[in-house]
Formats: C-alpha cells, sequence, structure tokens
C-alpha cells in the first residue's frame, strides 16, 4: 500500500516538476509547482516525517506560492513571451551549475547508509524536529535564521531608499 | 487491503464520514438561513419569510435557484482555470473536517499533527479565490484576487503566531488531546479553557480569522460597493454556489478550531440518562461554534469595511507585534514555572 503511494506520488512529483519547466506560460508553471510541492509533502508523511510534511504545504504552498502567484499576477505577463534571448548568458553559468547541484545530490545519496529497520515512530514528530534543532543542528539554525533576516533586511532598504 | 475494507473499523469511520458530512453540508445550507434572518433582524426588516414557515425552505430554493440557472462562462477566460477554480476553494474547506472532533466519539481521524494539518490545507482555498479571479479575464475579479492573496499572506501570519501560545501550554498539535487537556475547572466554577490564560492570543486570533475568512469589516476581496462581487463577479450557477459553500464552510472551521483551541472543545456540563451524555458534547460543541458565528453575522450588520491600506496596517502594525510579544510573554512564563 505505501509502495502504491509513494510510486504514484513521486511520480506526480516528477512529472509536475517537469511540468514547471515545459509550460510556456509562467503561471502555470507556477501551479505546477504548487502540485510538486504537495505530492513532496506526501512524501514526507510516508516517511513518517508528518511534521515536515505539512510545514512544507504551510510555507511552501500556501504562503510563498501565494506570494509568486501575487506578483505574477501584479505583472499580468503576456502569454508565451520568451525571455529567453534577453537572459542568453544564463545558460552558459545554468548547466555548469546545474550539473555540480545534480553532483552533489547523487554524492550526497551514495555515501547514506540505508536503515535496516523501519524508521522509528517518533523520529519525524515536532519534539524530536525541535530537539535537533536546538542540540545537535544549533549553529547551522542559528546561521540560517540570520541569513534569512539579513535577505529581509536588504529587501526592506531595496524598497524604501529613503528609510 | 482487503481485510481492513471489511473490518468494522473501517465501517465504523465510513459512518462518521457520512454523518459529519451530511452535517455539515446541511448546516453550511442552513447557516445562510441564519445569516439573512439575523442580518433582518438587525436592520429591522423581516427577511426571508415566503418560502415555507418563517422562510425555512430557503435554503432549498435557492439550492435549486443554483442549479437550474445559466452557467455562464466569459469569452477570453482561461476556461480550465475558470471550471477549476470553484473545485480548488471547496475541496480544502470540506477536507479539514476529518480531524475536527465534534465531539468525544465524533472525529474521524486524530492526527498527532492535526492543527497544522488544518493550518495547511486551508492555506490551499486561497489559490481558488485567486485562480477565480485571474481566470475570469475581467477587472474587479482580479483586483479583487490580488487583494485577496495580499490579505491571505498578511493574516495568515498572525493567525498562525495566535496559536503557538495555546500549543506551548497544551503541548501538543492533536485537536482531541487539545481539548482534554482543558478538562476541568480552577476553584470548582471557572472552567480551565485556554480563553483566560491567553486573552491577547484570542483576540488576535478571532481578528485574523474574520480577515482570513474574507468576512466583513475585512472582506476588500469582495466589497460589493468598490468591486461588484470580487473575485466571484463573473461567476454563476453551481460554480457560485462551491463559491458561497466553501466560504461558509472556512467560517464554520475557523470557529470550530477557535473554539477546539480557546473554548475547551467539547467539554461543557454533563447530566441526565446515557443517551443524553452521549450526545452533550456535541451539542456543547455546536453551541460553542454557533456563538461565534452569531458573532461573525452582528459584526457584519453593524461594522462597515476598513480601507485597504487600514487593513493591512493592522495587520502588520497592531495585530503581529501582538501575537510576537503574546509568544515572548507565554514562553518565559511556561519556562520558569
Amino acid at each position: 500500500m505505501i509502495q502504491v503511494l509513494f510510486f504514484l506520488f513521486a511520480a506526480l512529483a516528477v512529472g509536475a516538476a517537469i511540468n514547471v519547466l515545459v509550460q510556456k506560460h509562467v503561471l502555470y508553471s507556477a501551479l505546477s509547482l504548487i502540485v510538486m510541492l504537495a505530492a513532496v509533502s506526501v512524501l514526507f508523511i510516508l516517511l513518517r516525517a508528518d511534521f515536515l510534511g505539512m510545514i512544507q504545504v504551510i510555507v511552501y504552498a500556501g504562503a510563498i506560492m501565494v506570494l509568486f502567484t501575487f506578483v505574477i499576477m501584479l505583472l499580468n505577463l503576456p502569454e508565451n513571451e520568451d525571455g529567453a534571448d534577453r537572459l542568453r548568458w544564463l545558460k552558459f553559468i545554468g548547466i555548469p551549475l546545474g550539473l555540480f547541484f545534480l553532483f552533489m545530490v547523487v554524492a550526497t545519496l551514495w555515501n547514506v547508509e540505508p536503515l535496516r529497520t523501519a524508521a522509528p515512530r517518533l523520529i519525524g514528530s515536532p519534539q524530536a524536529i525541535g530537539q535537533s534543532l536546538f542540540t545537535d543542528y544549533l549553529l547551522p539554525f542559528e546561521a540560517t535564521s540570520l541569513l534569512l533576516l539579513i535577505a529581509l533586511m536588504g529587501a526592506v532598504i531595496f524598497a524604501k531608499k529613503d528609510l | 487491503m482487503t481485510e481492513y475494507l471489511t473490518s468494522s473499523a473501517f465501517i465504523i469511520v465510513m459512518i462518521k464520514i457520512v454523518i459529519i458530512f451530511g452535517g455539515v453540508m446541511g448546516a453550511l445550507a442552513y447557516l445562510t438561513w441564519v445569516e439573512r434572518k439575523l442580518m433582518a433582524f438587525v436592520q429591522m426588516r423581516p427577511g426571508p419569510n415566503r418560502v415555507g414557515p418563517f422562510g425555512l425552505l430557503q435554503p432549498l430554493a435557492d439550492g435549486l435557484k443554483f442549479l437550474f440557472k445559466e452557467d455562464v462562462i466569459p469569452t477570453n477566460a482561461n476556461v480550465f482555470l475558470y471550471v477549476a477554480a470553484p473545485v480548488v476553494s471547496l475541496i480544502p474547506a470540506l477536507l479539514s473536517f476529518s480531524v475536527i472532533p465534534f465531539g468525544p466519539w465524533l472525529q474521524v481521524s486524530d492526527l498527532s499533527v492535526g492543527l497544522l494539518f488544518i493550518f495547511a490545507i486551508t492555506s490551499l482555498g486561497v489559490y481558488g479565490i485567486v485562480l477565480g479571479g485571474w481566470a475570469s479575464n475581467s477587472k474587479y475579479p482580479l483586483m479583487g484576487a490580488i487583494r485577496s492573496s495580499a490579505q491571505m499572506i498578511s493574516y495568515e501570519l498572525s493567525l498562525t503566531l495566535s496559536v503557538i501560545g495555546v500549543l506551548m501550554i497544551a503541548n501538543t498539535l492533536s485537536l482531541a488531546q487539545l481539548v482534554s487537556s482543558q478538562h476541568g475547572t480552577w476553584f470548582g466554577f471557572i472552567p480551565r479553557w485556554n480563553i483566560f490564560l491567553q486573552p491577547v492570543a484570542f483576540l488576535v486570533y478571532v481578528c485574523s480569522a474574520i480577515a482570513e475568512t474574507n468576512r466583513l469589516p475585512f472582506d476588500l476581496a469582495e466589497s460589493e460597493q468598490e468591486l461588484v462581487a470580487g473575485w466571484h463577479t463573473e461567476y454563476s450557477s453551481l460554480k457560485f454556489a462551491m463559491f458561497m459553500l466553501a466560504e461558509y464552510a472556512n467560517m464554520v472551521t475557523v470557529s470550530a478550531l477557535a473554539t477546539i483551541m480557546f473554548l475547551g472543545g467539547w467539554s461543557g456540563p454533563m447530566f441526565g440518562p446515557f443517551w443524553l451524555q452521549a450526545a452533550l458534547p456535541t451539542f456543547w460543541f455546536l453551541l460553542k461554534i454557533f456563538i461565534f458565528i452569531f458573532f461573525y453575522v452582528l459584526l457584519r450588520s453593524t461594522i462597515p469595511r476598513f480601507r485597504y491600506d487600514q487593513l493591512m496596517k493592522f495587520g502588520w502594525k497592531v495585530l503581529l507585534p501582538l501575537a510576537l510579544a503574546n509568544i515572548l510573554v507565554t514562553s518565559f512564563i511556561v519556562a520558569v514555572s
């Protein structure tokens, strides 16, 4: 049963992710991205990380993508607008960076030891995640929050030049 | 798999789903009647009183009317998204009822992250509004959709943050455990409800909940005087009915959440014979929800609409700092005691 659900939603996630790239209209891309995020959250739940799955939907599908669609609708881009000629040089940076990212993902997954036993029930619970965030991973956690704060302040300064 | 489909656990869950779904759909239809009657009472006019005694058959007549109206799709509308939008807004609104405990035995499924599930599902409902407004290819709906998405993001923050204080006290995300953590009384007569521990959080929650459900005084997304009917201006027939159902369902959901988190859920005085004891928790729960709905309707009929900049200022400069301060104070007290 879990295997069937896994392949169903994994296929949905991959299909939606490809659709994000294939679609000409930027709003359809955004909508496919929402479907992809929701499908990935189902995969989280199948891995017994209920908390992460819910947070994935709340933060990405429910908040960030609403902002994306908001901006898309506000600009109301014409259909089939091809921005490729303006950004031609991007592919010379984008392709190597993409390959590098792929290499990192494969290298990380290669070294992961498979779990011999089934994951314990509490591994994805809010308590367990809170514990590990504030003990083992305190420094990365705080560094990430600082990074977000800097980005936030940067956005405010860009928006308001005379503070 | 097949064993589960014939087991009694599966059949019991199915019966619960039928009871809750049927009850909720019936209640949603009659909420329109309640709202129209109450508003009429406030404004000193009779309200619907032609169809059946006291207009009680009005929801049925409305439903039939929706069914037989012409289904208009505007020219140059994006047909796929235009048809999908009402579905996208109704399904999340109804899904959230699957984790709400209507009584000790009337809950479809008690998730360990039930509260987050409701927030996740209802945060997807905004796409119905946004897509409906965009796909109509018309000015007013687009304005309504843009306003709505900005408003939803702003108020979702304070809505979610206001809950954290309650969660720190109750130490759980499961809705059934949230209810059971509020059983009993202080000094024998004050119920142990979170509203007495978290009054600020309660106020922030109620304000942002009204904004999240697009109701007056925060209904900038559909404000009739400026935008005709906002995002659903171009919708007619059953699609319009689905938008309406979703709106009322969201109203019931946020009221139910407020009841569960702040007013002790289905807890209340228990008395009488066995059958009464079984029915009383559900009765108390529905009564508390109804008080919220009553408050909603009174607000709608008495308070004028906010201006758009006032709405944004109120969300970001009043509610958000209040919610954050509440978290700070609560976490300090929880850590000390």
